[in-house]
């Protein structure tokens, strides 16, 4: 009973508010850091260093009126926040986020469930958050949304096929699509596969930057062209639901990239025995902290580079990244049979 | 019973949502319904222990093709009202045949298998391997070898054939 329903109910509890409250102060993060990157201080205001910017935002967004536009289809206009946000947190089902640990006496695996194709669900998923913006764009009846969904949609299509391909080329080299399984073969092998695998550790971390629509590849978001966005028509709460979705996504991809190529939660070396002593910090820290490198390098990618032109990022999506990825699956397919 | 309670659940949903498939006057809504129809069906793979078949019917059905049905839906619809049928009659007699034969071969698969045994090819029970990626791999890549092949011949027919239909000028 307690086994079957209680923990699996507070696994899941705990991972969507933790995921939740982290997405909160990404948005600092984010703010905190871009404007040291342009030397300024960043949000300052509410509570010490401005610390408790992200509980004023929220409040101002749950009080701001929620408008529907009159030429706005109103059902699929509501719908699309929650399509767009859902798929990005029912990933956090499959990520390892430790070891399995004891609580009280009892042994706890700290990942909600260890599907034997987790990394597929992963993939499946993540294609069906692309409806949210699609449906947004259309629903709103307005030109600079429409236009906006589009790129978005194109770019994630694109894109996906690439990241996709980069993963069969990793699953190759762990045989294995279980996300605790590949942690696993990390372990056995001694080595992350960010090293067995550069390439595709590239090419996913550049896709997941464009399926994110981060800057570099932000064009559904350029502000200076199209006002906004495909949420340029939400307000309050719904917007905020966007906002949460894109936040949430980079944290899947930041998750997804450190189980798959950095090793998960095992701690650097796992198999040098005089290392041992990392040990003591445990799995789910060092989970976390990999994560959050990857959130730092997003954040600092955006401050950094300039935006692409959207016949640049389609030339380096399908001309590019697709046929690299292809390779990739290929050489790494003979060489797994070869050695 | 939980089994058979979920087994009908789906199978009701799969069908109300292709009902609305074919109902909805919207063609963006008639879509959306679709994708619900495939999410269903994903289930219910899902529910026979067939987590590799549920999550790729998700990644190619609802997550490739009906992204594309969209896409082509929403550049092309204009928001035009729905026409009415201009002739009603036209394609009666073919329609009558098709759905009379579709609903023979319903009649036919139900009766067959009625009175087949019970031992069917089994979808397996909680814990069993059916649908794993490498039960699957062996059916396609050592089992099923040349009805595989050709089937991806034949698509990649379709696909040139596509291209040299949408580029005359190549």
């Amino acid at each position: 009973m307690v086994d079957q329903i209680v923990i699996p109910l507070l696994k899941i509890l705990i991972t969507l508010n933790a995921t939740l409250v982290a997405v909160t102060f990404m948005v600092l993060l984010e703010r905190k850091v871009i404007a040291w990157v342009q030397n300024r201080l960043g949000p300052m205001r509410v509570g010490p260093h401005g610390m408790l910017q992200p509980i004023a935002d929220v409040i101002k967004l749950m009080t701001k009126e929620d408008i529907t536009p009159v030429k706005a289809d109103r059902y699929v206009f509501t719908l699309a926040p929650f399509l767009a946000l859902i798929p990005a947190l029912i990933v956090f089902a499959v990520i390892p986020f430790g070891p399995e640990v004891s609580l009280f006496g009892r042994r706890v695996v700290l990942q909600i469930t260890d599907l034997n194709v987790g990394l597929l669900y992963i993939v499946s998923v993540a294609s069906i958050g692309v409806y949210g913006i699609i449906l947004a764009g259309w629903a709103s009846n307005s030109k600079f949304p429409l236009l906006a969904s589009l790129r978005a949609s194109a770019q994630l299509i694109s894109y996906e096929v690439a990241v996709t391909m980069a993963l069969v080329s990793m699953v190759v080299s762990a045989g294995t699509l279980s996300m605790a399984g590949i942690i696993n073969a990390q372990f056995e092998q001694g080595v992350w596969y960010a090293f067995v695998q550069p390439l595709a550790f590239f090419i996913f971390f550049v896709g997941g930057l464009a399926e994110t629509n981060r800057a570099p590849f932000d064009l559904a978001e350029a502000e200076q062209e199209l006002t906004g966005g495909f949420h340029t028509e939400y307000s309050g709460m719904r917007f905020a639901l966007f906002f949460l979705a894109e936040y949430a996504n980079m944290i899947v991809v930041s998750a997804v990239a450190t189980t798959l190529f950095l090793g998960g939660w095992l701690r650097p070396f796992p198999n040098v025995e005089f290392l041992g002593f990392l040990g003591f910090i445990p799995g789910w820290c060092w989970f976390l902290a990999k994560t959050f490198v990857f959130l730092y390098v997003f954040l600092w990618v955006r401050a950094t580079l300039p935006r692409y032109r959207y016949d640049q990022l389609m030339r380096l999506g399908w001309k590019v990244l697709i046929p690299l990825a292809i390779a990739n699956v290929v050489v790494s397919g003979i060489l797994k049979v070869l050695l | 019973m939980l089994t058979t309670l979920t087994f009908y659940t789906l199978a009701f949903l799969i069908l109300v949502f292709a009902a609305l498939v074919v109902t909805a006057r919207n063609t963006v809504y008639s879509i959306l319904f679709l994708v619900g129809d495939f999410l269903a069906v994903a289930l219910l793979y899902a529910a026979m222990n067939s987590m590799f078949v549920a999550a790729i019917q998700v990644l190619v059905y609802a997550g490739g093709i009906v992204v594309l049905y969209l896409f082509v839906v929403m550049l092309v619809n204009l928001k035009r009202p729905a026409e009415e049928a201009i002739a009603p009659q036209r394609h009666n007699l073919l329609g009558w045949l098709l759905s009379a034969a579709v609903l023979g071969e319903l009649v036919f698969l139900g009766v067959y298998n009625a009175f087949r045994s019970a031992a069917g090819p089994n979808l397996g029970p909680a814990g069993g391997t059916v649908g794993f990626v490498e039960n699957v791999g062996v059916a396609l890549y050592a089992d099923y070898l040349i009805p595989f092949e050709l089937a991806s011949m034949l698509l990649l027919v379709a696909m040139v054939g596509a291209i040299i239909l949408a580029r005359r000028e190549l």
